[in-house]
């Protein structure tokens, strides 16, 4: 078993930041630090067995039904999910509303299906599919550090900006309003993408 | 002029190729090419060169703004004054200044060393030249700021502006939107309490521009004339008030050639025919907010509206429509201006392609016709 398996979707082939899917719930959940930890989570385990249940599948499923066969699959994982996050943290799925429901549109997963599951034996393609979700999971991860910081001044719902920095408070430090608003979670996952390039193989870019 | 050609021919190796400070070139020829026009001659073919350069037509709009940001000193001064006393105690003319002089002068230092800073070390790194064009940018964005803003919120927004607006795209040139105007747009989303025209005045008094107040449903009553707002004496931000020093610096780049009149003129068209919906006349629109600043030194601004004639007169009417809309429909946004300009910097390659293309589709009909 091959470790580029697990390591490959986590820096070199990054699902956001390379592959450039999955955008679309990185924007939306990442404006507080805990949702979006909740949130990478389950899609990390959704990709996960999805991916291991499709790939025992494999030879049985025929080819012409094979994407309502992965949709029923995914879409029950995800029905999972969702009732175990409202029975033991109501909070945060209140907060990711109607984003642990779309899980099951994330092209990740899908993709992932398509791509390695099909065609690999049941425990690649389990590694593979943890990959995939913990390399969604870093980006968003560090999007929402950033927009948690810098927009509403905590981590993790802690006050991490002292109290007496504020402008109310005699001092000079303000929250910056634009972090909360979807526009720089786009600038902050492009300047994410910008430094992956960078680190990466950098002849992919230059070709 | 002679001693500094002397100046520049004697240090010029240390810069050059092979020189201790070689890495600086691109510093020292900024400033080389900024204090004297270069020599550069056309070599092969028979292009005609314009001894105007970038350098020279952006200085032409830094001084197209210099009767903007005087009168924006004077008039910070006067507000201020005002909201200590009556108008029969105002002091002389030269103290009102002064004050309004020391409170808009922290804010243009701010803006160019920043700015010029992040240019010039971009301009190192890459071993560019230096862009010239935040020479205007600079200018730019103190006069269309709030005076009260926190200099610290300025920097991040001129860092902002700079760094992700204009580099990021590749310089001067390639940027899509306004750098000046990004700046603003940062600030108005990140800290909206400093900018929504609500409370622009803090030292002493509190109160609302116009437009603020108009939006707001404030009566009428307490509306500034119209010719208290075409002379400039409102709050506001501080170059944005006077109509008079605006049209002062129309003037400048129109007989320079460096704006053009079709969009400043479409613009406005556009506005007034929107205006009309609205229940407020429409000559106060005009003169109100940022409307008028807008119109003559953001939305001409070469780089990011259209290329094509026709394109322009588009851009220009479709600026002015939208700046209306916004104010008239939307409570959430006072001024308009800044919103109209960008979404129309956005669209403004695509309206040149259009253009190109309708025109390309009518020539080949012509063609099909004599064939």
């Amino acid at each position: 078993m091959n470790k580029r398996i697990f390591l490959d979707p986590i820096f070199k082939n990054n699902p956001v930041s390379v592959l450039a899917l999955g955008i679309c719930s990185a924007l939306a959940v990442t404006v507080k630090l805990e949702p979006a930890m909740v949130m990478a989570l389950s899609v990390t385990l959704v990709t996960g067995f999805s991916e291991l249940i499709l790939s025992l599948l494999r030879n049985t499923v025929p080819n012409r039904i094979r994407i309502i066969v992965q949709l029923v699959v995914v879409a029950t994982l995800v029905i999972l999910v969702d009732q175990i996050l409202k029975a033991y943290a109501w909070q945060v799925s209140k907060q990711l509303s109607v984003f642990v429901g779309l899980i099951i549109t994330n092209c990740i997963i899908m993709g992932r299906i398509e791509a390695f599951a099909l065609s690999n034996k049941p425990f690649p393609a389990f590694v593979d599919g943890i990959a995939n979700g913990l390399g969604y999971g870093i980006i968003l991860v560090a999007v929402s550090f950033f927009r948690e910081l810098l927009g509403s001044g905590t981590l993790m719902g802690y006050p991490v900006v002292p109290q007496k920095w504020y402008a109310v408070n005699g001092g000079f430090y303000e929250n910056n309003g634009l972090f909360i608003l979807p526009p720089m979670a786009l600038i902050v996952v492009g300047l994410i993408v910008w430094v992956f390039n960078a680190q990466n193989d950098k002849k992919v870019w230059n070709k | 002029m002679k001693a500094i050609e002397k100046i520049i021919a004697k240090i010029k190796p240390i810069f050059s190729k092979g020189g201790s400070l070689a890495f600086l070139h691109s510093t020292f020829d900024a400033f080389e090419t900024f204090l004297l026009v270069p020599g550069t001659v056309t070599r092969k073919g028979s292009h005609i060169r314009d001894c105007n350069d970038l350098k020279r037509v952006m200085i032409v709009v830094v001084i197209a703004l210099v009767p903007c940001l005087l009168f924006g000193m004077y008039n910070t001064g006067l507000q201020h004054f005002l909201a200590m006393g009556p108008r029969t105690e105002l002091p002389e003319f030269f103290a009102v200044f002064w004050y309004g002089f020391l409170k808009v002068l922290p804010l243009v230092i701010i803006s160019y060393v920043v700015g010029l800073g992040i240019e010039f070390t971009v301009a190192q790194i890459r071993g560019h030249e230096v862009n010239e064009g935040y020479l205007v940018t600079g200018m730019l964005i103190p006069l269309i700021v709030p005076v009260t803003i926190p200099l610290w919120m300025l920097a991040l927004a001129v860092a902002f502006a700079v760094l992700i607006g204009k580099e990021i795209f590749g310089g001067t040139g390639m940027n899509i939107w306004n750098p000046a105007l990004l700046a603003r747009t940062f600030l108005f989303f990140s800290y909206p309490a400093y900018m929504t025209g609500d409370k622009v005045w803090i030292d002493g008094f509190t109160g609302a521009t116009p437009l603020a107040a108009w939006i707001r449903g404030t009566s009428s009553a307490v509306m500034p004339s119209w010719t208290d707002m075409f002379l400039g004496f409102t709050p506001g931000s501080v170059g944005e008030t006077s109509v008079v020093c605006i049209l002062l610096g129309a003037v400048i780049l129109l007989y320079t050639g460096v704006a053009s009149w079709k969009i400043m003129i479409s613009c406005m068209a556009g506005a007034a025919l929107t205006g009309l919906l609205g229940d407020i006349p429409v000559h106060y629109h005009l003169v109100m907010g940022g409307f008028a600043f807008g119109c003559v030194f953001m939305a001409t601004d070469p780089v990011t509206s259209p290329q094509t004639e026709t394109g322009k007169w588009i851009y220009g009417a479709l600026t002015g429509a939208l700046t209306m809309t916004i104010r008239l429909f939307n409570p959430g946004y006072p001024e308009g201006m800044m919103l109209a300009i960008l979404l129309m910097n956005t669209f403004s390659p695509l309206i040149d392609h259009t253009v190109v293309a309708v025109n390309v589709k009518r020539r080949i009909k012509r063609i099909a016709t004599y064939g």
